[in-house]
């Protein structure tokens, strides 16, 4: 019971301060409303035994790359200042994006209808077996991460000087 | 336990707003934002599965989404930098190079 309560605030707390992202007209603070949000998808995560990528995703992106993006938003200089309401928006994009959602509403109740879904059952995502199994059966893709990971360092430097040289 | 289809419901609403913001907004940052919350949808789903087959193999596909998308940002704030540079302006109307 509890546990339902939990679900239906935190997703309430997502789907609210997602929408704070979109029309907010501060951008610094539809940041902030970002991590708002990842914080109710990090309960959301724990909630689905996700414990260890809960964790991750909280210092990945909460404590990571949003702080990468408030330090860009504010370096710009018009963080804090609102975006007046007719440069804000394009409002001829929101056609395809109802359309788009539509779609996906539509896909899903085709989903929901068309397949029987098992409840969910317990899982125990710790760092323990998180680990063993990526070091095992998934050791490749996790040695090619770190190659992306170092392709991304190697063209953030050179997109960083290109106008120094 | 909750029903795995509210996940999906809320994993597929997380989705459209990020949907609508990466095609309303005119701030290339908050486009940007807006994909971040595009991938943390699909990352719900994604988790949501893996506690629906009780396996931990969605749960790693979340991980690794983590990871291409923290790749993702460091270019693509790169990028924007870049721009903001150039044109002193991260509004995308002001961007009409790629323009046909």
């Amino acid at each position: 019971m509890s546990q339902a309560l939990l679900f239906y605030f935190f997703a309430a707390v997502a789907v609210l301060s997602a929408l704070g992202v979109v029309f907010h007209p501060r951008p610094a603070r539809a940041l902030l409303c970002l991590v708002v949000t990842m914080f109710a998808l990090a309960v959301h995560f724990t909630l689905l035994g996700a414990y260890f990528v809960a964790m991750a995703h909280l210092i990945v992106y909460a404590g990571a790359v949003l702080v990468l993006f408030l330090f860009v938003i504010m370096l710009q200089g018009a963080g804090a200042r609102e975006i007046a309401l007719h440069q804000r928006f394009n409002i001829i994009y929101l056609l395809p994006a109802g359309l788009v959602s539509i779609l996906l509403a539509g896909g899903l109740i085709a989903l929901i209808r068309g397949s029987a879904f098992q409840a969910l059952k317990s899982v125990d995502g710790t760092a323990e077996n998180i680990g063993t199994l990526l070091f095992s059966q998934y050791l490749l893709p996790f040695e090619w991460t770190s190659l992306l990971i170092l392709l991304g360092v190697f063209a953030a430097i050179a997109l960083a000087k290109k106008d120094a040289a | 336990m909750i029903p795995a289809t509210h996940y999906l419901i809320l994993s597929v609403t997380l989705f459209s707003i990020g949907i609508l913001g990466v095609l309303i907004r005119r701030n290339i940052l908050l486009i940007l934002l807006s994909i971040e919350l595009m991938l943390n949808a699909a990352n719900l789903n994604l988790i949501a599965g893996s506690a629906m087959h009780g396996r931990l193999d969605g749960q790693l596909s979340a991980f690794f989404v983590m990871v291409v998308a923290a790749a993702e940002v460091t270019i693509g704030l790169a990028i924007a930098v870049l721009l903001f540079r150039q044109k002193n302006s991260v509004d995308t109307h002001e961007i009409k190079e790629l323009k046909g």
